[in-house]
C-alpha cells in the first residue's frame, strides 16, 4: 500500500496534476509520522510513509493548502474523506484546487492504546496477521491487532471513500458499528452518574485546545475562546463548571456538522473521552430527525439548519432531556 | 506575608490633560500625596485598573520632577480606553518602574544629542529630554524632532512651544504629515525631515515611534554615516509581567521588560529581527 | 541510606501524609498524575505522570490578589492561602531538574513569592528509573535516571524501597518515619539505559552563539507546517513557564490570577500596535529556540529541556524537541 502511495505520490507531481501533495512524514519512530506537504520526488522517496499509524486526518489542513495557489493532491483515508466533504459543504476548502485519492484503510493503531496495554519501551511493530508482534526495550510482545486500534477504529462506521478523484485501494461500505454503545451507557445512568462520569473526565481537561485545533469542524477563523475582546476569552477556567462548558460548548457548535472522525480523542493529551459528547448529538440527531451522517452526502441538507414540517415539537426534545 | 513583585501598590490620579484627540496625560501619585518612585528616563511602569487589566507605560515625567509620574497614553485597546474615560480621583494599580531606561548620566553625558519623535513616541523621549534640560550643562546641543499626522496630534505640544522651544542650546524642528491652514511649521514625514536637516554624524541620536517612521529614519541616517553604536531607540511589546518570566517580550534571548526597552542600534543588530 | 520493604508502602505513605499533604503518581498509563494520597491509593504502573511535576510549584492556574472597586477607591486584599508543607513522591530524575530549570527563572531577583514559597514548603522525594520509555532522553542531557536528585532520592530494588537524605528537608522528614530501617542499596546493573533509541542525542550545535543562524534557518517553515497551534507541548512541559495574568469580576470582587499561557497560542504575542509573531512559524520557532537558544545563552548553556519525553508522547502531530534539533542541528548535505 505504502509503495503504491508514494508512487502515485510521485506521478502526480512529476505529471504536473499537483504541484505539491499532502501525505505522512515518517518520524524518529515507527509510530510518531506527522502530516506533511511533499513538492519533489527526493522527499517522497525518503520521507513519505503510509502504515497503520498514520491517523492523523489531513482533510483539515487542505482549508489553507487549498488557497495558497496551484492544486494540491492529497491522500485521505475513507473517514477523512467525510470531512473533506463536509468542509467543501462549507465552503471552506476550495474543491477545484485539490486531487484527492482516496486509500483504503485497514484501522489505524494508537501507540497510547500499545502503552495503555501494559507494554513499556516500544520500539518497533510486525504485523502479523490478527495480532502485532511488539519489540520493545524490553523484549517481545504480542498483542491482538484489535487491542492496539484507535477506539473510532475499532467501531469503524464506513469504508466507503467519498469525493476523491481516484481510489488506491478497493472501495468500501458503509458499515454496523457499535459507535453509540457507550453513549447508550451514558444515557442509562441517572444524571447524577453522568454527571459524575463528565466531571472526572472533564476535570483533567488543561485546556491545551488540541481537541479544538484538530477538529475539522472547528474552522472559525477566531474562535470565540481566542478572541479578548469576545467576553469568552479564558485561558483558565473561573471555576470548574466554566472548564466542562468549553467542552460542552464545543460539542454544540459542531453538532450536525461533526463527522464522528474522532480526531478529539485521538490528540487529547489527557485522554479525555471527548468523541462521546459529539457521539450523543449525533446520536440525538438521529432518533430525533432520522439517520443522517455529516460529510456523506453533498446534497443532503443538515437537519440543523433544514425545517420540515414532521419535524419533532420542541416539547419532544425537552421531555427527552428531563426524562433519562 | 511576603509580598510580591507582581502586586501592585494604590496610586491615585489627580490630573489628567487631554494632549490630543487620542491621547491623554495622566499625573499620578501614591496614596500619600507624593511620587510613587523614583525612575531612570525611558524606564515603564504597569498601571492597572481592577477588572480591566494591566498594561505597560513609560513614564514620561522626567525624574527631577519630584512631586509626581506622569504617563501619556494614546486610546488604543481595552486597558487605555478604561484610563481615558476615567476622571481625576480615580485611584488605579501601579508596580515599576521595570527596564533599564536611557544611558542619560554614562553615554549620553557631554553628547550633543538629536531626539526623533514620532507621534505618541515622544512619550518615553519627554523624560529624557526634561532630564537633559534640567541638567542642561551636562550635555552638548539638542536638537528635537518631532513629527505628527496634524497639529492636533501633537502631544505635549504647549510645553513644546512654552518651554523647550525657548530654552537656549535647544532646538526644536516640529512637522506635520499634511498642510493645514493654521500651520506655518514644516510639512513633511519625519524621516525626510531629519535628512534635509543633516545632523552631524558624531551626534547621539534618541528615537521612537511608530515602525515605518524608524525604519525610514534609519535608512536615513545610515545613508549620511551616522554608526550604529550611536543610535538608541526604545522598544514595546507585549507583556504581562515586566520581570522576565511571562515569555512575551523577548526578542532572541532579550526580555524588552528587563533588558530593554532602551537598545542601542548595534545591539539589535545582534538580535532576530521580531519585534 | 534507609531501606523498607515495598509490603510496607502504604504504612509509609500514611505516615508521610499523616504529617502534611503527600502527592503520588497514580492513575493509569496515559493520565497518571501526582494525586493526594489517601487510603488505598496506589502507584502508577506508568513511568511517568501525564501532566509534569512542576505544576505542585506553579499550578496551572492561581489567584494572585483580590480588589475590591468601590467608585474611585481601590482596595487591594491579599488573601493568599497559608502556606503548608507538602511532599511529592516518586518524582523522576527529569522532573527534578526541572525544578532547577523553573527556580532560575522564578527566584531570580525580585522572587516570585508564590513559588518561592512552595519551594520551601514542598519536599521532593525522587525515585529512580528503572523501565524507561523509548521516549526518554534524559541521558543526552546529562541527566542521571538510575540517580535522581531531590531532598530524598529513592530507589526500588526488589521489594524493598531505599531512601538517602540529600538535604536537610530530606533528612528532617525521614526521621519522622519510624518504620525506616539502615540499609545498603545493592548494586544496580541496568544496561537499559544503554540501549535506549535517542541516548547519543547530540546537540552541540545549540546554544547562544549561534542564535542568529538558528533562527533565520530556512528549515523552520516545513517544520512549523503542520502544527495545530494547540499548547499540548507547552503545558505538558517540565519546564515551560510562561503565564498569563488576567483579572476576572465575580460581581462582588475582582480575581487577578494567573494561569499557563503558551507561546504557540496566536493571541500571545498580539498588541493592539501589532503582532510580532504573526504565523505559527514564528510561535513554534520562539518556542524551541527558547528550549534550545535562548535559555542555554542566559543560563550557562543550560538546556530547558530535561530529556522526560512527554511532548514526543503528547504532540497531536508526533513534531517534538528531537525532531526540531535533529533537523536544525544536521549539517547540509550539499
Amino acid at each position: 500500500m505504502q509503495e503504491r502511495i508514494k508512487a502515485k505520490a510521485i506521478e502526480l507531481l512529476e505529471s504536473g496534476v499537483c504541484g505539491r501533495v499532502l501525505g505522512w512524514k515518517t518520524g524518529e519512530f515507527f509510530y510518531d509520522v506527522t502530516p506533511a506537504v511533499f513538492e519533489s520526488r527526493e522527499e517522497i522517496e525518503r520521507d513519505f510513509v503510509f502504515g497503520p499509524f498514520c491517523g492523523a486526518n489531513l482533510s483539515k489542513y487542505l482549508i489553507a493548502e487549498s488557497r495558497k495557489g496551484g492544486k494540491v493532491g492529497a491522500f485521505l483515508k475513507p473517514c477523512d474523506t467525510y470531512s473533506f466533504q463536509q468542509l467543501q459543504k462549507e465552503h471552506r476548502i476550495l474543491p477545484e484546487n485539490v486531487y484527492a485519492v482516496g486509500v483504503q484503510c485497514g484501522g489505524m493503531c494508537d501507540i497510547d492504546a500499545i502503552r495503555a496495554a501494559g507494554i513499556k519501551g516500544v520500539l518497533d511493530v510486525e504485523e502479523q496477521g490478527d495480532s502485532l508482534l511488539v519489540h520493545t526495550l524490553y523484549g517481545d510482545k504480542s498483542l491482538d491487532r484489535a487491542a492496539a486500534l484507535s477506539e473510532r477504529c475499532r467501531v469503524c462506521k464506513s469504508k466507503k471513500i467519498l469525493g476523491c478523484a481516484e481510489l488506491i485501494g478497493e472501495q468500501g461500505e458503509e458499515q454496523p458499528s457499535a459507535r453509540f454503545e457507550q453513549v447508550a451507557e451514558l444515557e442509562a445512568m441517572t444524571p447524577e452518574e453522568r454527571f459524575a462520569f463528565w466531571r472526572g473526565e472533564l476535570s483533567r481537561c488543561i485546556r491545551c485546545n488540541a481537541c479544538r485545533n484538530v477538529c475539522p469542524a472547528c474552522s472559525c477563523e477566531k474562535c470565540v475562546f481566542d478572541n479578548p475582546s469576545s467576553g469568552a476569552e479564558n485561558k483558565a477556567p473561573a471555576n470548574s463548571f466554566e472548564e466542562n462548558l468549553f467542552h460542552i460548548i464545543r460539542a454544540f457548535h459542531v453538532a450536525g456538522r461533526c463527522t464522528d472522525c474522532g480526531e478529539c480523542s485521538r490528540v487529547c493529551p489527557q485522554h479525555i473521552p471527548l468523541h462521546l459528547l459529539n457521539r450523543k448529538f449525533i446520536k440525538d440527531i438521529n432518533e430525533l430527525y432520522g439517520p443522517y451522517q455529516a460529510g456523506a452526502d453533498m446534497d443532503a441538507k443538515p437537519p440543523l439548519v433544514n425545517f420540515q414540517a414532521d419535524d419533532p415539537e420542541p416539547s419532544v426534545v425537552r421531555e427527552r432531556g428531563t426524562n433519562p | 506575608m511576603r509580598h510580591d513583585p507582581l502586586i501592585p501598590m494604590l496610586a491615585q490620579v489627580t490630573d489628567i490633560r487631554q494632549d490630543t484627540p487620542d491621547v491623554k496625560t495622566l499625573r499620578v501619585v501614591g496614596l500619600d500625596g507624593k511620587k510613587p518612585f523614583l525612575h531612570i528616563p525611558g524606564q515603564c511602569a504597569m498601571l492597572s485598573i481592577p477588572g480591566i487589566g494591566e498594561a505597560l507605560f513609560s513614564i514620561t515625567s522626567s525624574p527631577t520632577n519630584e512631586d509626581y509620574l506622569e504617563f501619556s497614553i494614546k486610546k488604543c485597546g481595552c486597558v487605555t480606553d478604561w484610563l481615558h474615560a476615567m476622571e481625576p480621583g480615580q485611584q488605579v494599580t501601579l508596580r515599576g518602574p521595570y527596564g533599564n531606561g536611557f544611558p542619560v548620566d554614562t553615554d549620553f553625558a557631554g553628547k550633543d544629542l538629536v531626539f526623533v519623535a514620532g507621534g505618541i513616541g515622544l512619550a518615553p523621549l519627554r523624560s529624557v529630554i526634561n532630564y537633559v534640560r534640567h541638567y542642561r550643562d551636562r550635555y552638548g546641543k539638542v536638537d528635537i524632532v518631532y513629527g505628527s499626522r496634524s497639529k492636533a496630534d501633537l502631544v505635549d505640544y504647549q510645553e513644546i512651544l512654552d518651554e523647550w522651544s525657548k530654552e537656549d542650546g535647544i532646538s526644536v524642528h516640529l512637522t506635520i504629515d499634511n498642510p493645514q491652514p493654521d500651520w506655518d511649521g514644516h510639512v513633511g514625514f519625519v524621516p525626510n525631515y531629519v535628512k534635509e536637516l543633516a545632523f552631524d554624524t558624531g551626534r547621539t541620536v534618541v528615537m521612537c515611534g511608530p515602525p515605518i517612521m524608524i525604519k525610514f529614519t534609519l535608512a536615513g541616517l545610515m545613508e549620511q554615516g551616522f554608526p550604529r553604536d550611536q543610535i538608541y531607540t526604545t522598544l514595546e511589546l507585549r507583556m504581562k509581567c515586566a520581570l522576565g518570566r511571562c515569555g512575551r517580550c523577548n526578542i532572541g534571548d532579550k526580555y524588552v521588560c528587563k533588558d530593554g526597552p532602551v537598545f542601542r542600534l548595534d545591539q539589535l543588530d545582534q538580535l532576530p529581527d521580531e519585534y | 541510606m534507609k531501606k523498607l520493604p515495598l509490603s510496607q508502602l502504604d504504612a509509609f505513605f500514611a505516615a508521610l501524609a499523616a504529617g502534611q499533604e503527600l502527592y503520588i503518581p497514580a492513575g493509569d498509563a496515559g493520565t497518571a498524575a501526582f494525586t493526594p494520597w489517601r487510603e488505598g491509593l496506589k502507584l502508577t504502573p506508568a513511568l511517568n505522570t501525564s501532566r509534569s511535576a512542576k505544576d505542585l510549584f506553579f499550578p496551572q492556574v492561581e489567584n494572585l490578589v483580590d480588589f475590591k472597586v468601590t467608585g474611585k477607591q481601590i482596595e487591594i486584599i491579599e488573601n493568599r492561602a497559608p502556606a503548608k508543607p507538602f511532599v511529592i513522591f516518586g518524582v523522576r530524575a527529569c522532573d527534578c531538574r526541572s525544578f532547577d530549570i523553573l527556580d532560575k527563572v522564578f527566584l531570580a531577583d525580585p522572587a516570585d513569592t508564590y513559588y518561592k514559597t512552595r519551594r520551601e514548603n514542598g519536599t521532593i522525594v525522587t525515585l529512580a528509573c528503572t523501565e524507561p520509555e523509548e521516549t526518554c532522553f534524559c541521558t543526552a542531557l546529562g541527566i542521571d535516571p538510575a540517580n535522581p536528585a531531590g531532598d530524598v532520592s529513592g530507589w526500588i530494588a526488589e521489594d524493598t524501597l531505599y531512601l538517602q537524605a540529600n538535604t536537610g528537608k530530606g533528612s528532617a522528614l525521614l526521621e519522622t518515619l519510624p518504620m525506616l530501617e539502615e540499609g545498603e542499596k545493592p548494586e544496580l546493573d541496568q544496561p537499559v539505559f544503554d540501549r535506549l533509541p535517542l541516548k547519543d542525542l547530540d546537540w552541540s550545535a545549540f546554544g547562544g552563539e549561534r542564535m542568529m543562524e538558528h533562527f533565520n534557518s530556512p528549515k523552520w517553515a516545513s517544520l512549523a507546517e503542520s502544527c495545530l497551534g494547540c499548547g499540548s507541548c507547552t503545558f505538558v512541559c517540565p519546564t515551560c513557564q510562561c503565564y498569563d495574568i488576567k483579572d476576572f469580576n465575580t460581581g462582588s470582587e475582582i480575581k487577578r490570577f494567573r494561569c499557563w499561557d503558551s507561546c504557540m497560542y496566536s493571541d500571545f504575542t498580539l498588541m493592539s500596535a501589532g503582532q510580532p509573531r504573526p504565523t505559527q512559524l514564528e510561535r513554534f520557532r520562539q518556542r524551541f529556540m527558547h528550549k534550545l537558544v535562548y535559555y542555554p545563552s542566559t543560563h550557562e548553556g543550560e538546556f530547558g529541556c530535561v530529556g522526560c519525553g512527554r511532548c514526543l508522547q503528547k504532540c497531536p502531530i508526533s513534531m517534538n524537541i528531537v525532531k526540531v534539533a535533529g533537523t536544525l542541528g544536521k549539517e547540509e548535505t550539499p
